[in-house]
């Protein structure tokens, strides 16, 4: 049986066709076929969210859809929506927020934020929390996130609400050279 | 870990499907959503020689209101399920249900009919068929057939869908006036398989239970109906003596298995919180 | 946020003008990483780079009889398939040991084992093959010859007499043992009014990097040149090792660390796997790359943790602390892991307990024992929460014994804050610490008159919910005493270079790595304070041993506090420098000039003279021009470590509020707080994030993290699903606050800021759910506290 597949498809807008082994899942053909590495590779089986991709206007798991089943499909990774400037003030965000650390799990949590951000544009902190629950990120803790996308919504201040919550006066003490 | 090798099938029709299954038999994998599948294949759990993509038959997605019953295709997407005026006017228990499957990325791609018919014993919708007694309408070569979704859950991932044949919608009754759904599940993170959940189909004749139904989920092999317990609700009004008796009632009628989070005991413990829980409110309580 | 700008302070680098420490300056790196543009180590491709795979050990220990790799070899698409008897042939073992940790042993660990797998999931033999798909297909066809043996699971057993030995060659099962002993111990407890004792459990973790551990190796034999894509903390680490093992130069190891997407302590040991896979570049002279999958990174990552301690504290009766005691046991796997050793953590929790409090009397045993099991290390907090956990619980209990309130019992027993500089009961150098400071401000963040208000109210409405508290101190900036001095080749020291370039921007290179944890903004902040240039007038370059003065990497909380040191002086020198050319230009005395955004003006007016893209053009260009015997320097180096104290001591405080639901054992958590003291802060917004990751970490472990394994030695959720890390809906809004105690070691004064959010968190939350369910005389003391054991304490089940 032949375990080869041809397929053709948009990828951020531009058509590729090419012949891959059925067995290649999409962040697989994404990052070493069409050599797109923005999506990111965290767990193989579903859990960690790292391969958040867009296939036909959802987000989806690069790791649990074949290659051969996005033939046809108009697909969309980081990389895409980065170029075509739709959400930028969400990137902006994040770095202004330091809603990143090593910046792993950040391609596949700004896409899911951005379709948050359609399906649910009032979503409370709660909501942000939830939509984002299948989307691990080990160095912030989520919280800069939520701010990020609050921040981008102009539904907090310049830093986010609360990272300024410190609470704490702010002192120093045995400055000494 | 990436899968073994396999071949790929797109089917355009049902026809399709029949054959190839016809052709392959043990070795075919049917692929709905993927998203249990994919993850199996990828942990080389599984090593089918094909995979048989179902995706692209027209027909297979979709709710339509038939009258008595609201028809969810197999291929309909969770995500369509979550947002269907349908489902949440006439099955409020399925749609109470569709946020704790997974996250949105899996929702987006997962399937209905896949969910039903992997047959998780962990997972929600079997266990809303089952409340619900729904009906699933499977197709073979031969012709089509409806299971009752009582008759449907055989074991862990095992059915009542025939060799050759596939799930293709399910057929659940509009709840109907005097009745209530109920859905709880209790999962250490949100959009994690539950340590064990309830969906509660109840009748009300006033402030009392009539005719009762508790499945509950991750409490056996398949989806676990409780019917002596439920018994005991019939003409009651909801106490905290009634409480009481529902739970001793349940430790005694349950035998849910030992995993990671939590044996049998806590099982049986938990089945009498999620009935407090999930009927009080119901109940006026 | 709020900035953190101090003023005349008395060190040079925090008083100059347009000082850029103390700012929430953005990551220069961040915006690249924002839009999928990291590079990586997967993401590199080579010409002819073959891929890695490796058959693992399916049992915890068993003999290996015989390796038939005939099937393997002829599937397609492989390029070998290798046994450990040929990887030994061209790599040496290495015994995880260290001479100041005095005692412990451990045993030649090769690359592939020779004799015996040890742990479940121990590299075996390495497939390599022109997909990491068809290097699994032939995998699957290795066959081993097993004989499955003994196994040694249970850490509380592994002394015993008739458990079988793991190293026929160390005797028994016991790695190290350290038994310490300050005052008089026995006295204190004669004396004293009440002895409390518990004993409390810390569930084995790892530390489940979002990118798995890997690497491209590329071995040039007309070179004899090899380089290494590696993502790891400790580029010039890794080089030494693999350069020893390999029997290479040092100088023909490169070894170049791009974006590392997360490590926390898990990417800076030497994997038996990363080993095998440099070897393989080597023999096939090609490029090979290995990335672990999640699968084999669970039971191959090393985990940390796994501690039984239990604990004694002696109190008098107005609440004084007179004495604590401690007997730690720890399993860390078949072998201590090189270069650090297994030992550090269990070390740290004896010379760490009690750190906030004033006693005397103290006496510790360790016991670090071999099991089949995945090995153990330094992961986040090294010993940290263990300490922290274990000293906390006890001040809660004694607090409630004398009926204090927890907050007014630790009052009563903080060294103050004027007390310092002076010495723990271990004997530990504490040069300035702020508990008080710490837990005042972080009473007032969380207003916890309002807090008790709110619980008791709750309480009356059946709804239990309990404030918990968390004091300690961190270890950061390690000295040569941490490793060095134990005779491990890890750099102590950072080293900076600066180089002006000549349109007038800088080039920083620096040992420093950046993991995430935002060193290249802390570096840049530094560079151009100490400078007097812009932020974006600087090109960082880190991890690559090529071209970055040697140094640690990141580890121990070290990168702002000893490479940031580095770069300050580093920078200073190098303005010193061009100072001197711009005086020769202009005609002046060097003192009166200074350099402020990237223009050299008079110091005491600020008038403009000449910018840095003049003087660039002008030494490099137009040398001709300068005066006679004149020779402009525009690079500079300084090395930098702390001498005056071995290690930086930090501390702060942590508090969590939750709710316990009595029914199902489900722990809500509605608040945290975490007040710390790192000294200096040079970027507030990257501190508090370090903080706030670092909290979540240890909120796993007190709550969902825990490696579970079978009495066979295998690991029953070895995978994302099963393996509970904390994601975003179950976790609270954590608010940071500040204290800042400089340390006198540095001008920067700097301390580190990575580990004090997991350090602290577990306690406070043991502490909290003890709170809530103290209606109850239900008590936990074993992490991580789930739901089963919430309800089993309660006696609900």
């Amino acid at each position: 049986m032949d375990k080869n597949v041809d397929i053709s498809l948009t990828v951020n807008g531009e058509k590729i066709t090419k012949r891959v082994e059925a067995r290649t899942n999409l962040v697989d053909f994404l990052r070493y076929d069409v050599g797109l590495t923005g999506s990111h590779v965290g767990c193989e089986h579903g859990v960690c969210g790292a391969c958040t991709i867009r296939v036909d206007g959802r987000i989806v798991r690069g790791c649990l859809m074949a290659a051969a089943q996005a033939d046809g499909a108009d697909v969309w990774t980081i990389e895409g929506v980065t170029e075509t400037g739709e959400i930028r003030a969400l990137q902006d965000a994040f770095v202004e927020r330091n809603a990143l650390q090593c910046g792993f799990c950040t391609p596949g949590m700004l896409l899911t934020i951005a379709e948050l951000m359609e399906r649910k544009p009032d979503a409370s902190r709660d909501e942000i929390r939830e939509y984002i629950s299948g989307n691990y990120c080990r160095c912030t803790g989520y919280q800069a996130i939520v701010d990020a996308v609050e921040m981008t919504r102009g539904t907090m201040g310049r830093m986010g609400a609360s990272a300024g919550k410190t609470g704490a006066s702010v002192g120093r003490k045995g400055a000494s050279a | 870990m990436k899968p073994a090798p396999f071949g790929y099938a797109r089917a355009a029709t049902l026809d399709d499907v029949f054959s190839l299954l016809a052709e392959h038999g043990d070795d075919a994998k049917i692929i709905a959503g993927g998203q249990s599948l994919m993850a199996t294949l990828n942990m080389r759990l599984s090593e089918p020689e094909i995979l048989i993509d179902i995706n692209r038959i027209d027909g297979l997605a979709g709710i339509e209101d038939t009258g008595d019953t609201i028809r969810i295709g197999a291929m309909t997407r969770h995500v369509d399920v979550e947002e269907s005026h349908l489902v949440a006017t006439h099955a409020p228990m399925i749609a109470a249900a569709m946020e704790h499957i997974a996250h949105p990325a899996i929702r987006n791609r997962g399937t209905f009919g896949g969910s039903i018919a992997f047959a998780d014993p962990a997972a929600e919708l079997p266990a809303c068929a089952v409340a619900l007694e729904a009906t699933m309408h499977v197709a073979g070569k031969g012709g089509t057939r409806d299971i009752a979704a009582t008759d449907f859950f055989k074991g862990l991932y095992e059915t009542a869908v025939g060799e050759g044949e596939i799930l293709t919608a399910v057929s659940v009754p509009k709840i109907a006036a005097g009745w209530k759904s109920g859905f709880m599940e209790l999962a250490r993170r949100h959009g994690d398989y539950a340590i064990m959940g309830l969906c509660a189909h109840l009748q009300f004749d006033g402030a009392k239970f009539g005719d009762t139904r508790l499945i509950f989920f991750n409490a056996g092999d398949r989806p676990v109906s409780a019917p002596q317990t439920a018994a005991l609700l019939n003409g009651q009004s909801w106490s905290g003596e009634l409480s009481e008796k529902l739970s001793a009632s349940l430790k005694e009628e349950l035998d849910p298995p030992d995993d990671l989070n939590a044996d049998g005991p806590m099982r049986k413990h938990l089945a009498g919180v999620l009935v407090k829980r999930t009927l009080a409110p119901l109940a006026g309580a | 946020m709020n900035d953190i700008i101090a003023k005349d302070t008395g060190r040079w680098i925090l008083d100059r003008p347009n000082s850029y420490i103390g700012r929430s300056v953005p990551r220069p790196n961040a915006p690249r990483l924002a839009e999928g543009k990291g590079t990586f180590v997967d993401d590199i491709e080579l010409k002819r780079m073959v891929h890695a795979a490796f058959v693992r050990s399916p049992y915890a220990h068993a003999q290996i009889n015989g390796i038939d790799t005939t099937a393997a070899k002829a599937m397609p698409g492989v390029v070998a398939v290798v046994t450990p008897q040929e990887m030994a042939e061209i790599c040496t073992p290495w015994v995880g040991v260290l001479t100041h940790l005095e005692g412990l042993k451990s045993a030649p660990q090769y690359p592939l084992p020779l004799d015996a797998a040890r742990w479940q999931g121990e590299a075996i033999v390495a497939v390599v093959a022109n997909s990491r798909a068809e290097a699994e297909d032939a995998a699957a066809l290795v066959e081993i010859d097993w004989e499955v043996l003994p196994v040694v699971v249970d850490a509380e057993k592994a002394l015993d007499t008739d458990t079988p030995v793991i190293h026929e060659s160390l005797g028994d099962n016991l790695a190290w043992r350290r038994n310490a002993d300050f005052g008089d111990v026995d006295a204190a407890y004669a004396d004293a009014d009440h002895v409390i004792e518990d004993t409390f459990i810390f569930g084995r973790h790892t530390g489940v990097c979002l990118e798995t551990r890997g690497l491209v190796a590329d071995y040039e034999s007309s070179e004899d040149q090899l380089t290494v894509w590696h993502n790891n903390q400790c580029p010039h680490m890794i080089q030494n090792i693999l350069a020893t093992h390999f029997g290479l130069e040092e100088h023909r190891v490169r070894v170049i660390t791009r974006d590392v997407g997360g490590s926390f302590g898990i990417k800076v040991h030497t994997f038996p796997d990363e080993v095998t896979a440099v070897g393989l570049s080597i023999m096939l002279k090609r490029p090979v790359k290995y990335i672990a999958d999640r699968l084999e990174s669970f039971t191959s990552d090393i985990h940390a943790r796994d501690h039984r301690v239990k604990g004694k504290i002696a109190i008098k009766a107005d609440g004084t602390i007179t004495a604590f005691e401690i007997d730690d046991l720890t399993g860390v796997g078949p072998y201590s892991m090189y270069p650090r050793t297994s030992a550090i953590e269990a070390n740290q929790v004896v010379n760490m307990i009690g750190g906030p409090y004033l006693f005397e009397n103290y006496r510790a045993e360790a016991n670090v024992v071999y099991q089949n099991k995945a090995m153990m290390c330094q992961y986040r907090a090294v010993g940290h929460p263990i300490k922290c956990a274990v000293t906390e619980g006890l001040v809660d209990q004694a607090a409630r014994k004398v009926g204090m309130d927890p907050v007014a019992f630790r009052q009563k027993n903080f060294h103050a804050d004027d007390s310092y500089p002076k010495k723990s009961a271990q004997g530990m150098p504490f040069e300035n610490l702020s508990h008080e400071e710490c837990m005042t401000k972080m009473l007032a963040a969380m207003d916890y008159e309002a807090l008790k208000a709110d619980r008791a109210a709750k309480r009356d409405q059946g709804i239990y919910r309990g404030i918990g508290f968390a004091s300690f101190i961190e270890v950061t900036n390690p000295s040569a005493m941490f490793y060095g001095v134990g005779g491990a080749r890890i750099s102590a020291q950072d080293g900076a270079t600066l180089r002006l370039d000549a349109k007038g921007n800088v080039f920083v290179s620096t040992g420093a790595t950046e993991q995430g944890q935002g060193m290249e903004a802390v570096i840049s902040q530094v560079a151009a304070t100490a400078v007097g240039v812009k932020p974006e007038r600087l090109k960082i370059i880190t991890g690559d041993t090529e071209h970055t003065p040697y140094g640690g990497g990141t580890w121990g909380s070290r990168a702002a506090g000893i490479g940031g040191e580095a770069v300050a002086q580093a920078g200073r020198q190098l303005r010193i420098q061009i100072l001197a050319a711009a005086a020769a230009m202009l005609q002046e005395d060097a003192d009166t000039l200074d350099i402020r955004e990237g223009v050299v003006v008079d110091d005491d007016t600020g008038n403009e003279r000449i910018g840095l893209d003049e003087i660039g053009r002008i030494c490099y260009y137009r040398p001709d021009t300068l005066p006679d015997g004149f020779q402009a320097e525009l690079v500079a180096t300084k090395h930098y470590v702390p001498r005056k104290f071995p290690f930086a001591f930090t501390n702060g405080a942590q508090a969590s509020y939750l709710e316990v639901d009595t029914d199902t054992g489900f722990i809500k958590l509605l608040n945290h707080w975490c007040v710390e003291d790192c000294g200096t802060v040079i970027n507030p917004l990257l501190v508090d994030e370090q903080i706030r990751g670092g909290v979540v970490q240890g909120l796993g472990g007190a709550l969902w993290e825990e490696c579970l394994y079978d009495d066979q030695g295998q690991m029953l959720n070895a995978n994302m699903a099963d393996y509970l890390v904390p994601m975003a809906a179950e976790l609270p809004d954590i608010v940071c606050g500040h204290a800042t105690s400089p340390t006198s070691d540095s001008d920067l004064g700097a301390k580190g800021a990575g580990e004090a959010g997991t350090c602290g968190a577990p306690a406070a939350v043991m502490n909290a759910l003890n709170d809530a369910l103290s209606p109850f005389e239900a008590k936990l003391t074993g992490m991580p506290f789930t739901p089963k054991k919430v309800l089993t304490a309660l006696g609900k089940i």
